[in-house]
Order: C-alpha cells, then sequence, then structure tokens
C-alpha cells in the first residue's frame, strides 16, 4: 500500500488508489471541491522522497505480527489463553470421536450399562476441570485487562507523544496538539516512543484500530477515550475503522507511518510549512461525508479545536445530504 | 395521504432485488392461484390458519422459520460472493445494498429463523412429552405465531418497496438516528422487531405457564424430560430479555419519529445507554437460542445411545445456571470502549464462568453415550457434528472473554466466524437434529435417512470451509461488513470461504432433496406405532401424528423417563394394559384472531413506517375490535365424543399389539 | 399403558379432560405431583408472567431515566419543573382506583351489580381524574418550552411517565370493556378470571405510579 505517491488531485475526497475501480465518466468528487484544503501536493511530494523505502516494506497487516510492545503482549496472551484451553478442549473433541466409535451398537465388544446414569465422582470431575482451567484463564484475565488497560500510559523515560483522534465520515483526523499541527487518513509517529491517543467521534461511532500495534478503541460523539500505543521499528502500518459507520466504511483506512525520531521531527518541520490550516471553518467542511479522501496535512492547528468536539461546541457531523426527511413527513426536521 | 410513500419507494433502478422479490411475487402467486383451484383454501383456513393446535402453530413456526432460512442463506451467499469478487474492485453489490444485506440476514437469521425454529420445536414437543393435551393459552399462542410471521412478512415487503435497514442486526445509534439513516430502513427493522417481539413474549409466557403449571399427574418437576427444562430456561430468558429489546427500540422509534433525544449527538443523549441495553437484551439472546438445542441433543443422544440422559440433576443446574449467567456478562461485547481494567477484567471472567455449565453439559452427553449402544442414524450425527463444533466454537467464544484478546479481535472476523461457529454449530444443528428426531411424529412418516446423512457430511465440511477462513482472516486484520478491500492476502481466504458456502449450498439442496423424496416414499417410511426411534419420553406414547387431542387419557406418571418405563412395564407382561375407559373431551375451538390480528398488525407496522397516519388509527382499532369480538363469544371449546377417542386410540393400540407381537416372536 | 380414568365433561375446569377435583386423584397423588392446575390458577399466573415482563420494560425506562436525569442539556431539571401537589393528588386518586378496583373485584365475586357497576364506575372516575392531571402537566411542561425533545432528561421524563399514562389509558379501555361484557354475558366463570387479569393489572400499575412518584416526583424535587 503506497500512500504519499499521488501527485495532481489531492483534494478532499477526491479519488485515489482504491478509486482505481471507478469508471472514468463518474463524477470523481462526490463532495464537491473543498477549496481551502487545496495545496498539500507540494508537502506530499517531499514527504515520498523521504517515506518512499518505507512504503514498500509495507507488509501484511497481522494481529500474529505485531510491531509494538502492546500488541506483542496481546499475542502472548491470545496463544497462552488459547494453548490452556486447547488443553481440554482437544481431549474432549478426541473422547467424542472415541466414545461414540467404541460404543458404536454393532460393536459387540463394548459394554452396554443401559442403568449407568449418575457417578458422583464424575460429575465432581465434569464440574472442577472446566472450572480450574477457567480460574486459570480468568487469572490470565485479570491480569490482562491491568496490565494492557488502554488508559494506562506504557512505561518509559519520555513523556508520550500527544495525539488527538477524531473519526468523521468517512476519514480520521489526526491533531498533534503539541506541534499544532494535523493529518487526514495518515497518521506519522516515532518509533521507540509511547505515543498516548485522546479520541472523540464528530458523528457516529468507529473504532480505531492498527493491528499491527494491537488495541482498538471505540471512538463515540461528545466522549473522549484514551488509548496508549507504541511502534518499536520504522513501518507502514495499516489502521482502520473496525466498527461499521455507514457507506464509506470500507474505505476508512489510513497508513500509519512509524519513523525514527529524527524524521518524524522533519516531518513535523516539513508540515508546518504547507498545506490549509484547521480551525472550525475548515473543520466544518471536513465534517461533510466524503468516502475516501486522500491523505493530506494541516499547517497548522487549533489546540483547542479537539477539546471542542468532544464537549460538542462544535456541532456534530451533517449526516448524507441527499434522502435528508421531507418536512411534510417529519416532526424532527424543524432544525 | 399515503405519508412518505411514492412510487419513487419501489427500487425499479434496482434489478437484482427487484427480480428477486419478483420471482418471490410470483411464487407467492402460484401457490395462492394453485390453493384456490385445487378447492384447498377452506381446509387451510380451517385446519390450519385458525388453529390454535400446538402441534399445528409448532409446524407452522418452523415452516416459517424454513422459508425465511432460504432467504437468509441468499444474502449469505450473496455476502459471500461479493467478498469473494470486492478485492481491489466494486464487485457486483452496491455499498448500501450490500449493508442493507448483512443487516437483513442477521436480522432474519436470529429473528425469523432461528427463533421460530425452536419455539416451533418447542411448542409441538412440550406439550406431549407433559403429558397434557395442550398449552396454557391455546389463543394466545396463535396470536403469538401471527405475530412473528406479521414480522418477517414486513422484512420482506421491504425488498419492495423502500429498503431495508443498513445498521447492523442491533442498530447501534447514531447511525441508526435520523439525521444519519434518513431513510425507511431503519423503521421497517424497528416495526418488524417490535411486532414479532411481542408475539415471541406471548410464546414465552405460555411456555412458562405450561411448564410450571401444566402436567399430567406424577410428572414432577424432576421427572421432565431434559428438553422440557431447557423450555422453561428458554422461555423465562425471554420473559426477562424482550422487554428490554422492546423498551429500547421504543427509545429509537421516539428518537426517529418524534425528536426525542435518547440516543442521538444532540441535547444530552446518551449512545452508550443503548449499547448497554441491548446488550442486555442480545447477550441473554443467544442462550435464549442454543438452550433449546441443548434440549433437543439432550434427547437425541439419550434416545440413540439407548441409555437415560447422564446426570440429570447436574443437567438441570448447569441449564439454570447458564439462565442466570447470562444477565452478567453483557459488557464483553464492548469491553473495547474504554471501560476501567476492573469492569473488563470482571465481566470478562463472568462470561467465561459460563464454560464452566457448558463443558459439564458436554462431558453428560459424551458420559451418556459411554456404555450405550449409539446408532448413527441422522439426529445422532447432527449431535455428534455439534458436539465438535460447539466445542470449537465456544473455545473461541472464551478466547474473546479475554479483554486483552478482544483488544485486537473486537469486529473482526474472527468474531464473526465464533458466532457463526456456535449458533450454526449449535443452534441449526440443533434445530436440523430435533427436525429429523420429531418428524415422524409429526407427518407419521420418516424422513429418508440416506439423503440426511448426505445433507450432514456437505454441511459439516461446507462449514468448517465457510467459516475456519474466517478466523485467519480476523487474525490477519480484517475486520466484519466490508463491501471491498484492498488487501491482496484476504482475497485467498474470503475465495475458500465462498467455496465452503457453496458446500453448505449443495447441504440445503440434499435437504430440500430429502423432503421431497421422503413425501413421495412416505408409505415405506411409514411410522405404524408411533415409537420410531425406541422413545423414552411420552410424546412417543402418543400415535404419530397425534390427534388434536394428543392423549386418550392422560397418563399417569410414576418415575422419570415416564413412556420407558411404561413400555419395560408392557414388554415384561408381554401383552399392552387393559384398555381405559374413554371419556369425551373439551378441547379449545379455533379462532382466527390470531390471523385477524395479524392482519391488523401488518397494516399497522407499515402505515407506521410510511407514516401514514389514518391508517395506523384504523389498525388499532380493528385490533382492539378483534380482541373484543374474541372476548365476546359464548363457547370456545368442542367435545370429542368417547366413541370418537376410543377409534383413534384403538387403531394405536392395534398398531403397537402387533409391534408387540412381532417384537416377541423375533428371538 | 397405565392410565387414570379421568373424569371428564362440560365441567371440567380447564379442558385437559382431568377433574383434578375429583376425590380419587386427591387420593392417588401426593401434594407435589398434583400436576394439573385449575384453569384459574393458570389463567392468573400466566397473567402474572406477563406482568413480570412489563415490570421488566419499566425497570429498564427506570434506568434510563436515572442515567439520562442529570443530561439537562441547559433546560430546565425536574426540580424547577415538578410539582408536589399536582403529583400527590395523582398518587391519591391512584391508591383509591386500586381500592375501589378491589371492591369490584369483590362485588364481582359476590355476583353483587350494584357493588361492581358502583365500584368500577368509581375507579374508572379516579383512573381519569388521575389521567387529566398527568395530561395537563405534560401540556404546561409543553407550553413552557419544556417538551420532550427539549433535552434527554425530559425525553426520559414523558417516556417514563407517558408508559405509564398509556397503561393507565388502556386499562380505563379495558375496564369498559370489563363492564360491558359482565352486562352482557353476566358473571361467567371466563368473566371472573379476566376480572382477576384486570385487578392485577391496576394494582400493578399502582405500584409502578408509587415508584415513578418516588424515583421522579421526590427524588427530584429533594435534588
Ligand atoms: C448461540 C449463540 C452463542 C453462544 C452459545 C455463544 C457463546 C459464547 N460466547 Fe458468543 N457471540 C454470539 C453468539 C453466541 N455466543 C454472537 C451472535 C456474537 C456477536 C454479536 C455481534 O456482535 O453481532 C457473540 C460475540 C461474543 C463476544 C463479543 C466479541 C466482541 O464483540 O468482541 C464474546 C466475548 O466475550 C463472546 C463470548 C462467548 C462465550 C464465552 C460463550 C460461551 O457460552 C461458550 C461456552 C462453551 C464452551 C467453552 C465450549 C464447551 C466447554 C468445554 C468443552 C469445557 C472446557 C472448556 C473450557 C474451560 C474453555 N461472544
Ligand atoms: C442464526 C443465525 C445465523 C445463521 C444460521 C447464519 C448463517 C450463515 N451466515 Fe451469518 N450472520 C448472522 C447470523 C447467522 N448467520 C448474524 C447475526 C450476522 C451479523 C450481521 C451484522 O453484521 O449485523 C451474520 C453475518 C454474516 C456475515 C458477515 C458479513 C460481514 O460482516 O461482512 C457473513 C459473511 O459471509 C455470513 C455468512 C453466513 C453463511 C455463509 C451462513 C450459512 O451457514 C448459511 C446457512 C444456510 C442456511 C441456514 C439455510 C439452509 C437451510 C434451509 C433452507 C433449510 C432447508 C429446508 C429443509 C430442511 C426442508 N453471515
Ligand atoms: Cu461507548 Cu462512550
Ligand atoms: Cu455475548
Amino acid at each position: 500500500m503506497k500512500t504519499l505517491d499521488q501527485p495532481q488531485q489531492s483534494r478532499l475526497g477526491a479519488p485515489s488508489r482504491a478509486d482505481s475501480h471507478r469508471k472514468p465518466d463518474e463524477p470523481p468528487d462526490k463532495t464537491g471541491p473543498l477549496r481551502c484544503l487545496r495545496s498539500v501536493n507540494a508537502r506530499a511530494a517531499r514527504c515520498a522522497v523521504f517515506m518512499a523505502p518505507i512504503v514498500l516494506t509495507a507488509c501484511q497487516p497481522a494481529v500474529l505480527d505485531p510491531q509494538g510492545p502492546v500488541g506483542l503482549a496481546q499475542k502472548s496472551i491470545l496463544i497462552d489463553s488459547l494453548a490452556i484451553m486447547l488443553a481440554i478442549v482437544i481431549p474432549t473433541i478426541a473422547a467424542t470421536f472415541a466414545v461414540a466409535w467404541w460404543f458404536r451398537a454393532s460393536n459387540m465388544r463394548a459394554r452396554y450399562l443401559p442403568d449407568w446414569v449418575f457417578s458422583g465422582r464424575i460429575e465432581l470431575v465434569t464440574w472442577s476441570i472446566p472450572l480450574l482451567t477457567i480460574m486459570l484463564l480468568g487469572g490470565v484475565a485479570w491480569i490482562g485487562s491491568h496490565d494492557l488497560d488502554p488508559a494506562k500510559p506504557l512505561p518509559s523515560n519520555t513523556p508520550p507523544l500527544e495525539v488527538q483522534v477524531v473519526s468523521l465520515d468517512w476519514k480520521w483526523l489526526f491533531i498533534y496538539p503539541g506541534q499544532r499541527v494535523a493529518s487526514v487518513n495518515q497518521l506519522v509517529v516515532p518509533t521507540g516512543l509511547p505515543v498516548h491517543f485522546s479520541l472523540t467521534s464528530a458523528s457516529v461511532m468507529n473504532i480505531f484500530f492498527v493491528p499491527q500495534l494491537g488495541t482498538m478503541i471505540y471512538t463515540m460523539n461528545g466522549m473522549r477515550t484514551q488509548l496508549n500505543l507504541q511502534a518499536d521499528a520504522p513501518g507502514t502500518f495499516r489502521g482502520l475503522s473496525a466498527h461499521f459507520s455507514g457507506d464509506g466504511f470500507p474505505d476508512m483506512h489510513f497508513d500509519v507511518l512509524a519513523v525514527p525520531a529524527e524524521r518524524f521531527a522533519a516531518w513535523i518541520e516539513a508540515t508546518r510549512n504547507t498545506g490549509p490550516t484547521l480551525d472550525s471553518g475548515s473543520y466544518a467542511e471536513l465534517a461533510m461525508q466524503s468516502i475516501n479522501t486522500h491523505p493530506f496535512t494541516f499547517r497548522a492547528a487549533d489546540p483547542e479545536l479537539f477539546q471542542q468536539i468532544v464537549t460538542q461546541k462544535l456541532p456534530p457531523g451533517p449526516g448524507p445530504r441527499t434522502g435528508r426527511p421531507h418536512p411534510s413527513v417529519s416532526p424532527r426536521t424543524e432544525d | 395521504m399515503l405519508g412518505k410513500l411514492s412510487w419513487a419507494a419501489i427500487p425499479l433502478d434496482q434489478p437484482i432485488p427487484l427480480i428477486a422479490s419478483g420471482m418471490v411475487g410470483l411464487v407467492i402467486i402460484g401457490v395462492l392461484a394453485w390453493v384456490t383451484l385445487k378447492g384447498w383454501f377452506p381446509y387451510l383456513w380451517r385446519e390450519w390458519i385458525t388453529s390454535v393446535d400446538h402441534k399445528r402453530i409448532g409446524i407452522m413456526y418452523i415452516l416459517l422459520a424454513m422459508v425465511m432460512l432460504l432467504r437468509g442463506f441468499s444474502d449469505a451467499i450473496m455476502m459471500r460472493s461479493q467478498q469473494a469478487l470486492a478485492f481491489q474492485s466494486p464487485g457486483y453489490l452496491p455499498p448500501e445494498h450490500y449493508n442493507q444485506i448483512f443487516t437483513a440476514h442477521g436480522t432474519l437469521m436470529i429473528f425469523f429463523v432461528a427463533m421460530p425454529f425452536v419455539i416451533g420445536l418447542m411448542n409441538f414437543v412440550v406439550p406431549l412429552q407433559l403429558g397434557v393435551r395442550d398449552v396454557a393459552f391455546p389463543t394466545l399462542n396463535s396470536v403469538g405465531f401471527w405475530l412473528t410471521a406479521t414480522g418477517a412478512l414486513l422484512v420482506n415487503i421491504s425488498l419492495v418497496v423502500g429498503e431495508f435497514s443498513r445498521a447492523g442486526w442491533l442498530p447501534y445509534p447514531p447511525y441508526s438516528e435520523l439525521i444519519y439513516s434518513p431513510g425507511v430502513g431503519v423503521d421497517y427493522y424497528l416495526w418488524s422487531i417490535e411486532i414479532s417481539g411481542a408475539g415471541t413474549l406471548l410464546a414465552a409466557i405460555n411456555l412458562v405457564t405450561t411448564v410450571l403449571k401444566l402436567h399430567a399427574p406424577g410428572m414432577t418437576y424432576t421427572r421432565m424430560p431434559m428438553f422440557c427444562w431447557t423450555t422453561l430456561a428458554t422461555s423465562l430468558l425471554i420473559v426477562a430479555a424482550f422487554p428490554i429489546l422492546t423498551a429500547t427500540l421504543a427509545m429509537l422509534v421516539l428518537d426517529r419519529y418524534l425528536g426525542f433525544h435518547f440516543f442521538t449527538n444532540e441535547a444530552g443523549g446518551n449512545q452508550m445507554m443503548f449499547v448497554n441495553l441491548i446488550w442486555a437484551f442480545g447477550h441473554p439472546e443467544v442462550y435464549i437460542l442454543v438452550l433449546p438445542a441443548f434440549g433437543v441433543f439432550s434427547e437425541v443422544v439419550s434416545t440413540f445411545s439407548g441409555k437415560p440422559l447422564f446426570g440429570y440433576r447436574s443437567m438441570v443446574a448447569a441449564t439454570m445456571a447458564i439462565c442466570i449467567l447470562s444477565y452478567t456478562v453483557w459488557l464483553h461485547h464492548f469491553f473495547t470502549m474504554g471501560a476501567g481494567a476492573n469492569v473488563n477484567a470482571i465481566f470478562g471472567i463472568a462470561s467465561m464462568i459460563i464454560a464452566v455449565p457448558t463443558g459439564v453439559k458436554i462431558f453428560n452427553w459424551l458420559f451418556t453415550m459411554y456404555g450405550g449402544r449409539v446408532v448413527y442414524s441422522t439426529p445422532l450425527l447432527w449431535s455428534l457434528g455439534f458436539m465438535v463444533t460447539f466445542v470449537i466454537g465456544g473455545m473461541t467464544g472464551v478466547l474473546l472473554a479475554v479483554p486483552p484478546a478482544d483488544f485486537v479481535l473486537h469486529e473482526s472476523l474472527f468474531q464473526v466466524a465464533h458466532f457463526h461457529n456456535v449458533i450454526i454449530g449449535g443452534v441449526l444443528f440443533g434445530a436440523f437434529a430435533g427436525y429429523t428426531y420429531w418428524f415422524p411424529k409429526a407427518f407419521g412418516f420418516r424422513l429418508h435417512e440416506g439423503l440426511g446423512k448426505a445433507s450432514f457430511w456437505c454441511w459439516i465440511t461446507g462449514f468448517y470451509f465457510a467459516f475456519m477462513p474466517l478466523y485467519v482472516l480476523g487474525l490477519m486484520g480484517m475486520t466484519r461488513r466490508m463491501q471491498h478491500y484492498d488487501v491482496a492476502a484476504w482475497h485467498p481466504w474470503l475465495l475458500i470461504a465462498a467455496g465452503g458456502a457453496a458446500l453448505i449450498l449443495l447441504g440445503i439442496g440434499l435437504q430440500i432433496a430429502q423432503l421431497a423424496v421422503s413425501i413421495r416414499r412416505r408409505e415405506q417410511l411409514r411410522d405404524e406405532t408411533g415409537d420410531p426411534w425406541n422413545g423414552r419420553s411420552l410424546e412417543w406414547a402418543t400415535p404419530s401424528p397425534p390427534p388434536d387431542f394428543n392423549f386418550a387419557v392422560l397418563p399417569n406418571i410414576q418415575a422419570a423417563e415416564a413412556y420407558w418405563g411404561m413400555k419395560q412395564h408392557v414388554l415384561k407382561q408381554a401383552r399392552l394394559d387393559a384398555e381405559p375407559a374413554y371419556a369425551d373431551i373439551e378441547m379449545p375451538r379455533n379462532s382466527p384472531t390470531g390471523f385477524v390480528c395479524a392482519f391488523f398488525a401488518t397494516i399497522m407496522g407499515f402505515a407506521l413506517i410510511w407514516h401514514i397516519w389514518w391508517m395506523v388509527g384504523l389498525a388499532a382499532l380493528g385490533a382492539y375490535a378483534t380482541f373484543v369480538v374474541f372476548a365476546w363469544r359464548d363457547v370456545d371449546e368442542y367435545i370429542v365424543p368417547a366413541e370418537a377417542v376410543a377409534r383413534i386410540d384403538r387403531a394405536n393400540r392395534g398398531a403397537r399389539s402387533e409391534a408387540l407381537a412381532r417384537r416377541q416372536a423375533a428371538p | 399403558m397405565t392410565t387414570i380414568e379421568a373424569a371428564a365433561g362440560r365441567d371440567d375446569p380447564h379442558h385437559l379432560g382431568h377433574d383434578w377435583e375429583s376425590p380419587y386423584i386427591q387420593h392417588t397423588l401426593g401434594h407435589a405431583e398434583r400436576g394439573l392446575a385449575s384453569k384459574r390458577i393458570i389463567t392468573a399466573f400466566g397473567f402474572w408472567i406477563f406482568l413480570v415482563s412489563d415490570i421488566i420494560m419499566f425497570s429498564a425506562l427506570f434506568a434510563t431515566y436515572a442515567v439520562l436525569v442529570g443530561n439537562t442539556a441547559g433546560g430546565p431539571s425536574g426540580r424547577e419543573l415538578f410539582n408536589l401537589r399536582n403529583a400527590g393528588l395523582e398518587t391519591a386518586f391512584l391508591l383509591v382506583s386500586s381500592f375501589t378496583c378491589g371492591i369490584a373485584s369483590i362485588g364481582a365475586r359476590a355476583h353483587s351489580g350494584s357493588w361492581f357497576y358502583g365500584a368500577m364506575a368509581a375507579t374508572f372516575v379516579f383512573g381519569a381524574a388521575f389521567l387529566s392531571i398527568e395530561v395537563r402537566e405534560f401540556a404546561s411542561m409543553v407550553a413552557q418550552g419544556a417538551g420532550p425533545t427539549r433535552s434527554a432528561f425530559l425525553s426520559a421524563f414523558f417516556t417514563l411517565v407517558g408508559c405509564h399514562g398509556l397503561h393507565i389509558t388502556a386499562g380505563l379501555l379495558w375496564l369498559l370493556t370489563m363492564m360491558a361484557q359482565v352486562f352482557a354475558k353476566g358473571y361467567r366463570p371466563d368473566i371472573l378470571r379476566r376480572m382477576l387479569c384486570f385487578s392485577l393489572f391496576w394494582h400493578a400499575l399502582d405500584i409502578i405510579w408509587v415508584a415513578i412518584f418516588t424515583v421522579v416526583y421526590l427524588m427530584g424535587l429533594a435534588q
């Protein structure tokens, strides 16, 4: 998956890679031009130079190929739990086959015990074996839930990078409040440094998920959720929305570019010099529905914006423009 | 005059649904024409539509489930083929259509396939097993069925008139609110579930009362067959869970219709409350589905092992434990909403604990076969397939109940694989086992064994091919509800899954063939005595099909496994007991109340969806009038004269003593 | 097949061909083994189960109310809106109607026309009075701009209280139907059973109202 080599038409809502399947004579842009967000091309081209090698190494996204401490811990919990359960599930399945086969009606060597209907000792075993398994597994769950609580900071000497995440219809907005820049559908993080995410939604529920980094978390309008992740090695990881949110949902994925700290600083620097600014005006345009938005960045971002979205000072996304109910049929449309 | 309804509601521009529904329409018209030409309509009206006989109603429930199963399956095939095609391509279903399809599939399968199937089985079997003549409230039973049918009808009307919801089988707000889903789709969903939910509640009230208050003399609780216990547990779950669904969906209705703010983004609405409430229903719902299936397996495994159920009391305790525990785990459906670590851990562990009673059940079935003489009939094959498959699905469920594991698997295809694994391996296999097991009781002839077994093998291999790849895909980070995707690594697995669905299709084809062949050869497959499997519970004491009144005289129960005991007694003394003194029997009279009610409910639901207010008023009036008319009638039972009872019973006694003589003569 | 020769006939109370009043059965069976309950018990039991489900539905509405009670979105809160005098009056009317409803059941069981019709009419009047106070309260709130669309709190309030009000309305309709039935058909056993259900229903609404009065009005004003 490559993202940054798109030259000419990085207009919000314009078709990009996955749009190759759209017929050429169809209008490429369903949301209409958003003029103020236009000039991201130059920056994108420059970034491409940095990022090309990383992009090319992008491997298959997989929960079983984690690239950070959270994902690693989850992978081992996954495998351990499975192993614990298989220790009892495999014998159960084997016993099912064995018993059913041995006691088949035609097997004259099998004993027939038509009155054997109760055995206290066996009852004890049937209750206690699963119970013991569950006690073990419950321990795993208890410890794991606490160690991997999404809101718990990751151990580190340096303070984490703050990133604010807003899910919109149907794209992701990432605000770097410390750096005062923002990006859409592309998340750049430094490697080896914990990232603390604050998340909310501009409209419907979504889930922020980067399978190779671990833990996913819901985004909800009017609420703020938190997540701590870290990428250990450089790479491009696929990020996506895991919760269905409407027609644009399948294209609501983004790339996570994990880069060494100096490259991250360079990217911030480059970003600060190009692109539009993010304030309530451009946010309102961003909140319109659009499918398959090409990644771009904001030169400057209002650090209060996230808070205003969470506290609903900024109104939620307007939803579809067509098919709104007609005033004569719904009492709800006075607004 | 017609509210929101206009010609634009008919999707003339979308050929696929239009042709599909056109076909369905033609079939319906064809069937109606056939019925009218043959002059069967009066028969259908008299014997089925207005019937309040629990056996007829049970059969109609199952028929409804099977028809909806076909619809749900065609949706499944469309999803599988869309995802097989949609690699870097839009496939053939645009998003708005694909989203309707997975929603319709989930809704139909849960509410109009699995629910009616298990309710139908319970309705048919439980009064027979308890040794009584009908359920507690026969007319209400018919109302309940017809309201369920209304819901199913409304979902299918949405194919042609308007659209169906795109918000998933549990419509999370704010997506399902008016701003983000302005069409009538969500309204179709809401009203069909509200109406059929009322019907389901009636059925459950009926069954609880029947099991607790209506048994043949001597049928104490600990002598009831296991299926009656699971029926009790399921019905109690329905009584406690469906009102929550009704209330929650009613709030969504108020949001959408009157601008309330329960779950909206604006004015203080709280979307997480919907999620909590809907899962407080939704989780018990999955055990509502699976418990009756557990009951079926208990009956089948014991019958075909020639042994009583092992550890009966443990089984009862396990059933009731599952029933109660199922209310303590709903949060496991949203571990990733950021509740604290303690909350997640507690709900995770509570979910896992359900594995204990479930495991006890599995082990007890195992020990039921142990020391038995296992006969590999089709119902037993379904049960074995269940035991193996369900354990795998249960295990992945427990894995999802470990919060940190769920953090990477939630809403992925891994989860989709989990629930198909337990639902198909548990509920559907149970339904099929019950269908083959009790079919001869209902119709007087057995189903063809060879085709049944062939179908089983197609199903089970098809199942593994169709759903095991989804586990892999989930681990590869593929989420559910994807209309298209551009990750090359996913594509091969989705192709395998599509192949698996095709194998299942073959299995279904064989099942239909089995039915057709069995009807053709019904004389060879005839069940003369009413006890084709050497059964153990009371339903096998009646002729097949049982007469309206089930039992010529009510049996007197002296021990568990009532019928087995009677049979041993008869075998020992080598003749039937003396003929009982027959008496007149009073039975509830048929009533069109249920059908008429459902007629008005359909009109009301349709009018509500399209905001045709005058029609809503008229339909409500009609429904009220129906009840008053019903309440006004003077005679609500009829008499079966003693001679008729005697004639029916003597025929069956004749067949049974012949069978006895044959058995005596054999070795 | 060992079976009991069960007496059956027109007087069979539960239409199952089995007269459990018969001394024969009373003697053969231990107490726990008496399988069949009488029709009256079955009907009442089934109706109880229905009431349980209704109460669970109300619990969902109560829980919702509890969650949303603070979400006034800048609009008025319960403290500013509720009027304890009205709510107290409503409570009084409903309690009295429950009492008269009890009298009506006794009247029906005694086949006493005057007691039955009189008490039913009184029940209707008190129920209707309750309803009219509620409707006026709702109307005045809407007129003040505190309708259900104003805030999540008000949505929850109108739904919880309104749902109870709808139940009362349905109850009144049922009450009139009941009176008409008794008038037309007399005190037939099936009609008496229906009367039993009606009074169960009416008392249950009373209990739910007491919960509403406490949770919504008293606690709302105490805040
Ligand atoms: C019939 C239906 C059914 C059944 C029986 C189950 C059974 C179980 N389910 Fe499942 N589930 C669903 C239907 C069902 N589920 C559906 C439909 C969804 C998704 C809904 C949606 O989002 O659309 C879902 C989702 C779901 C989730 C949410 C996942 C997510 O959203 O991220 C979780 C998480 O805890 C879960 C857990 C469980 C558990 C622990 C069981 C247990 O009851 C399983 C117990 C059984 C066994 C474990 C096997 C037998 C036991 C033994 C042999 C003993 C030894 C074994 C051990 C000790 C491990 N289920
Ligand atoms: C009872 C529940 C049930 C059953 C049985 C099934 C059965 C199947 N489902 Fe299921 N499915 C759900 C419940 C169920 N599903 C739910 C709740 C969802 C979530 C929806 C949502 O996202 O909101 C879902 C989602 C879902 C998806 C996910 C879509 C997505 O997220 O992108 C897919 C993908 O392929 C799928 C496929 C299938 C397939 C191939 C089958 C096959 O096994 C089909 C099986 C075929 C039949 C069951 C019918 C055959 C039998 C007969 C017709 C009887 C024959 C006649 C006689 C015996 C005479 N389903
Ligand atoms: Cu879930 Cu906020
Ligand atoms: Cu669950």
